[in-house]
């Protein structure tokens, strides 16, 4: 379902190339869940963008859903994005002035669906997170694993192929952080595809495989 | 996203910071007002004048003596021998001319004034029957001149009614016998209400028979003829007529001056015109500086947004809609301000209307729309840079963005 082949990633700086990622090759099938460990610098995050198509590999090809999306445009890729991809950050990446429902539609509201469907999809998801109670708060007034959580629903409202999520219990504490790893780990029970990033054996003991990166490459794990 | 899913998401940003949103729209406010005031000023003033000129009567020429030519140039003072316009030369009009209602010789002096022991100098007019009527005049008590008044050069004078209080306050001035210079004039009629026109108070003059000054001011010269032209129409052959009819009088010298109150007002029209607009530019000027002002602020506006646009981004906004987004924030705040610039304009306008009638204000509804669409597109242009800027934002560098 997700194939990257080749994935080369450098960044031209005014004197030298970085060379992020040499050559990675990686596949995911429907209901995996894989963890990305590795050192800071390692090139997980940047990994993490091109597999979330926010960035795109200097060379080498993707593959999601067996289309070819190192070659799409910025537009393409929002749409992609939009329908294929939920993302997860670990600082939660909430709008502050918005309630909880608010944030949880906006995918539906670039997808073109109708406010009113909108609001009831919201609404339903955070209840399925436990927070039918809590969706006309702003975030400012949840806690930290209440707003992972009304991230998740946002991510998930779509019914993306995967769910990309980035360190999403580095600014929670352990406790919560295995609340919400419990969640991924019901989701991906129920078929949903996750991919994270995280420093923590513990987390990374919730996923079915994980690979290590070093320097670029993938260390272990890979295909 | 559809319109007013764009309007309701700039209503909220717009809402969540709203001193900085009132600021902002403040400078388009001030504006679009100064623009309708302004333009209001200068449309009140042509009406004004128009009404002005109107008051003193309609289709009128005035003949005065010398050639005062428009064209520039001053002619020497001893060149020519220049003929005075005098009496006959009015009657000769009224006769001859076929275009005019009639030719009224005026004579213009300043003479003391005397009743019992109450005496005023005051500007004394002579003129005849028909000036009344010409200058839409009127009397609020007895009779103003008859023809055999001027025909018999009889002693008899109308009063303005600040003369008339002056000399006799509330007591019955018909009848009364006053001295003009050093001639006993009977009082046969009092002016009503006038008022100031043109800077010549019409209430602080004394009218006379213009036979009756020929004799008191001792001259045969005349101040000059106001003539009234038949219609409108015949304004142009009129003027012609009158220059053909003196000149073949005054040897062939073309030493007199027709003049048309419509002229004048045309001039005036053409002086206010330019002035409103220079007026109307002014404040466009500071429309245009309430216009940097929304640009300014977007732009701080966008930079504090970045992670709000990263987030966007990510969940499938596309450009577009980011610059959709920003643009609808920087117009709503254009034309919120456009409005509350045309209410406060108005408002004022129509205040100063109200409770200083003497300053006129006219609001004009072409200034309205002007300022209005003028206000509207400085929110598009000044907010397509912050918009543009936002839209083209990398998201992963703007989620990154603390």
């Amino acid at each position: 379902m997700i194939a990257l082949k080749d994935i080369y990633r450098s960044y031209a700086l005014p004197r030298i190339t970085v060379e992020v990622l040499k050559g990675i090759n990686l596949e995911a099938e429907q209901g995996d869940f894989i963890a990305i460990m590795g050192p800071s610098g390692s090139g997980k995050s940047t990994l993490l963008n091109i597999i979330g198509c926010l960035d795109r590999p200097t060379s080498g090809r993707y593959l999601l859903d067996n289309v070819d999306v190192s070659t799409k445009n910025d537009n393409e890729l929002a749409e992609i994005r939009n329908r294929s991809i939920g993302f997860v950050f670990q600082s939660f990446n909430l709008l502050p002035r918005f309630p909880a429902w608010k944030n949880v539609e906006l995918p539906l509201l670039y997808g073109g669906v109708e406010p009113k469907m909108r609001k009831q999809k919201a609404v339903e998801m955070l209840g399925r997170m436990g927070l039918g109670d809590r969706s006309d708060h702003k975030p400012s007034e949840l806690s930290g694993g209440e707003q992972q959580r009304v991230a998740i629903a946002r991510a998930l409202i779509n019914s993306p192929v995967i769910i990309l999520a980035d360190e999403p219990t580095g600014n929670l504490d352990s406790k919560v952080g295995r609340e919400i790893m419990e969640i991924f780990a019901e989701l991906n029970r129920g078929g949903v595809t996750i991919i994270l990033v995280t420093h923590e054996m513990e987390i990374a003991g919730f996923a079915k495989r994980t690979i290590t990166m070093r320097d670029g490459v993938c260390y272990s794990g890979c295909a | 996203m559809d319109a007013r899913e764009v309007l309701s998401l700039s209503k909220d940003a717009l809402m969540s910071n709203k001193m900085r949103s009132l600021l902002t729209m403040l400078g388009v406010i001030i504006g679009v007002a100064s623009v309708i005031m302004l333009v209001a000023i200068g449309a009140g003033a042509k009406t004004y004048i128009h009404r002005e000129l109107g008051n003193l009567g309609t289709n009128i020429l005035i003949v005065v003596p010398g050639k005062t030519s428009t064209k520039g140039g001053i002619h020497p003072p001893s060149a020519s021998t220049i003929r005075k316009l005098v009496y006959d030369d009015a009657i000769l009009l009224r006769k001859r001319a076929r275009h005019i209602a009639d030719a009224v010789p005026i004579i213009l002096g300043s003479s003391k004034v005397k009743y019992l022991n109450q005496s005023r100098d005051n500007n004394v007019v002579g003129c005849t029957e028909t000036y009344f009527d010409m200058r839409n005049l009127s009397v609020e008590a007895g009779r103003f001149l008859s023809n055999s008044d001027v025909e018999s050069k009889r002693k008899v004078c109308i009063l303005g009614r600040t003369v008339k209080r002056g000399l006799f306050g509330d007591k019955n001035a018909l009848g009364a016998v006053v001295s003009i210079g050093d001639g006993k004039y009977r009082v046969i009629g009092v002016m009503s209400k006038k008022g100031v026109t043109l800077g010549i108070d019409f209430d602080d003059i004394v009218f006379i028979p213009t036979t009756t000054a020929q004799e008191l001011f001792d001259t045969d010269n005349l101040f000059n003829i106001t003539v009234k032209v038949k219609s409108a129409a015949e304004l142009g052959p009129a003027m012609e007529e009158i220059r053909q009819i003196l000149m073949k009088r005054h040897a062939n010298k073309e030493d007199f001056t027709v003049m048309s109150q419509d002229e004048m007002l045309g001039v005036m029209n053409k002086v206010l015109g330019v002035m409103t607009a220079v007026l109307a530019g002014i404040a466009a000027i500071s429309l245009l500086v309430g216009g940097i002002g929304i640009m300014n602020i977007m732009l701080v506006s966008v930079r504090e947004r970045t992670r709000e646009i990263g987030i966007r981004k990510a969940l499938g906004a596309k450009n577009k809609d980011i610059l959709i987004q920003f643009l609808a924030e920087s117009v709503t705040l254009s034309l919120i301000g456009g409005l509350g610039g045309v209410l406060f304009g108005g408002m004022v306008s129509l205040g100063v209307q109200l409770f200083i009638p003497y300053l006129p204000m006219e609001i004009s509804w072409w200034s309205v729309l002007l300022a209005f669409f003028f206000s509207a597109s400085v929110g598009v242009f000044f907010g397509v840079y912050p918009a543009r800027k936002a839209s083209l934002y990398d998201p992963i560098v703007a989620l990154r963005y603390e």
